[in-house]
């Protein structure tokens, strides 16, 4: 499965294999195979890891000695930075690998690339990927090498949705229960994807709104061959956004990208922002108090109108900064814990 | 440390009472040796020594009717040992106070290999460069590997490696007691 239907509800399930029992994770590569109590335990690490960020000295000797090689074969400034930043942070060597001027472009192939990284020793890959899957391919591949995927396709951006979860989490007290609306192009977000996935774990109530063709249709179409208790059997989708965001905690705007009108799913942008721009008007039907989110880039004044972007209810920025907890959260967890040196009793 | 779910042999080598004693009479020296509360802080390593560090201040509070300020520390991202780590799990580090310049004691429950105090103490340099750093303890198990001593001991319990001193608290386990359990096994 190397590229995977990016539209499937879940993974195969011969992949959840890849990521070891919760205790020795090896791999994070989509929410779908962390338990809820696993969810929470990287929440609860994320806060320590708040801590960290906030002291003035911003470094603590954790990953001496480890190295972490960002793999972008796509661009990004912000998840990338943050990684780099959450390695740095903990004493990790960063080494960031553009796929441009690298021996990619010499027509070497990603497993390639990735076994020579493995035999020079790095602990931890962190890879984004244009096609879904990519990430997957290189974890069954590369068995001395924790991969994190940093966005694959159309598929999964698990640390995205990890720290909009923790976000969430810090203002709202709980997930549970929290009602939570996701605006825009979900058909091509990951960031939607993986968010799917961890607020249905975590117990809240997914609304998702935006035009009938950005709507990921085969969970209308396909619900009724979910089982009961499948964690998407209770996501709601409603396109109208007035409707969906009556009494919601938390309204999520998603990136539209100016080709998705060349590609024939919009009439136009206009009417998009007409109809699913977040702006303070649709938000006064939310909850008072609810959160406005984006995983960004932000095309304001399209998908988010630059009032609320920047506004009281705007936790875009605190977003950003809770992302490189939680890659810190992530990067400790995995590179614990993987055998070696002897061990110790108390003290 | 995991436990393997057989029946061990465990025997009690400080009840509650003992417990109690022995921190009010750290509270009592603590007071001494610093003639008063004055430029103290109170540093708990988590978990227990957190919760000894509370009744630390409380005796404090009760003996001098002033408070000392209190400090959680987290040593997980300073150990020395992160491969052999299961399942490892950060907690937080809550610093109120401002530590530079103050005299700083660091409280934990069992001082065994030395290993943690000295991740607490490069914690601390992290956090600012308090005037001195002094060690209370409630058991003291020998078995050093590093040149690090307490200046406050509960009680001193000579131990074989193949035990484990368990300091069990009301606040995070049911029982009020300190036990020394048989491995049967050594640990390195």
């Amino acid at each position: 499965m190397t590229t995977p239907d990016a539209m499937a509800l879940g993974n195969d399930p011969q992949d959840v294999t890849l990521a070891g029992t919760a205790s020795t994770r090896r791999n994070v590569l989509d929410l779908d195979d962390f338990t809820p109590d696993e969810i929470a335990s990287v929440l609860d690490d994320t806060g320590a890891m708040v801590e960290v960020l906030g002291r003035d000295i911003k470094k603590v000797p954790t990953l001496r000695g480890r190295v972490v090689v960002t793999m972008f074969y796509e661009s990004s400034t912000r998840t990338r930075i943050s990684f780099e930043e959450a390695g740095k942070v903990l004493s990790a060597d960063v080494i960031n690998m553009a796929s441009s001027g690298s021996s990619v472009d010499k027509g070497e192939s990603l497993l390639n690339t990735g076994l020579t990284l493995q035999a020079m020793g790095v602990d931890v890959l962190v890879v984004r990927h244009p096609h879904s899957g990519a990430p997957y391919l290189l974890a069954r591949h590369l068995p001395q090498v924790s991969i994190i995927n940093a966005g694959d396709g159309l598929h999964a951006h698990p640390t995205q949705a990890l720290l909009d979860l923790y976000t969430m989490r810090e203002r709202l007290g709980s997930l549970s229960g929290a009602r939570v609306v996701i605006v825009g192009d979900v058909l091509h977000s990951r960031v939607a994807r993986s968010n799917l996935w961890g607020l249905t774990k975590m117990g809240a109530q997914v609304v998702l709104s935006g035009p009938t063709t950005l709507m990921p249709l085969d969970l209308l179409s396909g619900r009724d061959e979910l089982e009961e208790d499948h964690p998407f059997a209770q996501v709601e989708v409603d396109t109208d956004l007035d409707r969906a965001i009556e009494g919601a905690d938390v309204v999520m705007a998603l990136r539209l990208q100016s080709e998705r009108q060349q590609g024939g799913f919009l009439p136009s942008i206009r009417e998009y922002i007409r109809r699913w721009q977040v702006t303070d008007d649709r938000l006064a039907k939310a909850r008072s108090g609810a959160l406005v989110m984006h995983p960004g880039p932000m095309n304001e004044g399209v998908e988010i109108s630059t009032s609320l972007a920047h506004g009281e209810s705007s936790v875009i920025e605190a977003q950003v900064t809770n992302g490189v907890a939680v890659r810190m959260a992530l990067l400790y967890r995995l590179c614990a814990g993987r055998g070696g040196r002897n061990g110790e009793g108390n003290s | 440390m995991a436990s393997s779910g057989t029946e061990r042999p465990e025997r009690q080598i400080m009840d509650a009472q003992e417990i109690q004693r022995s921190m009010s009479r750290i509270a009592h020296e603590i007071l001494e040796r610093n003639r008063g509360v004055g430029d103290l802080v109170l540093v708990g390593i988590h978990t227990r020594g957190v919760i000894l560090s509370q009744r630390l201040a409380e005796n404090i509070q009760r003996f001098e009717g002033s408070q000392a300020p209190l400090a959680e520390l987290d040593i997980n991202l300073y150990r020395d040992d992160l491969q052999a780590r299961e399942n490892p799990r950060v907690r937080p580090t809550k610093f109120p106070v401002d530590i530079q310049g103050k005299r700083v004691v660091l409280v934990d429950d069992v001082l065994f290999t030395g290993r943690t105090i000295r991740a607490a103490l490069d914690a601390l340099s992290d956090l600012g460069r308090p005037r001195q750093v002094q060690l209370a303890i409630l058991v003291d198990r020998g078995h050093r590997e590093l040149p690090i001593r307490a200046d406050y001991v509960g009680k001193n319990v000579p131990t074989s490696l193949d035990e484990e001193v368990k300091v069990r608290l009301t606040e995070t386990d049911q029982n009020e007691d300190v036990i020394i359990v048989k491995l049967g096994r050594e640990i390195k």
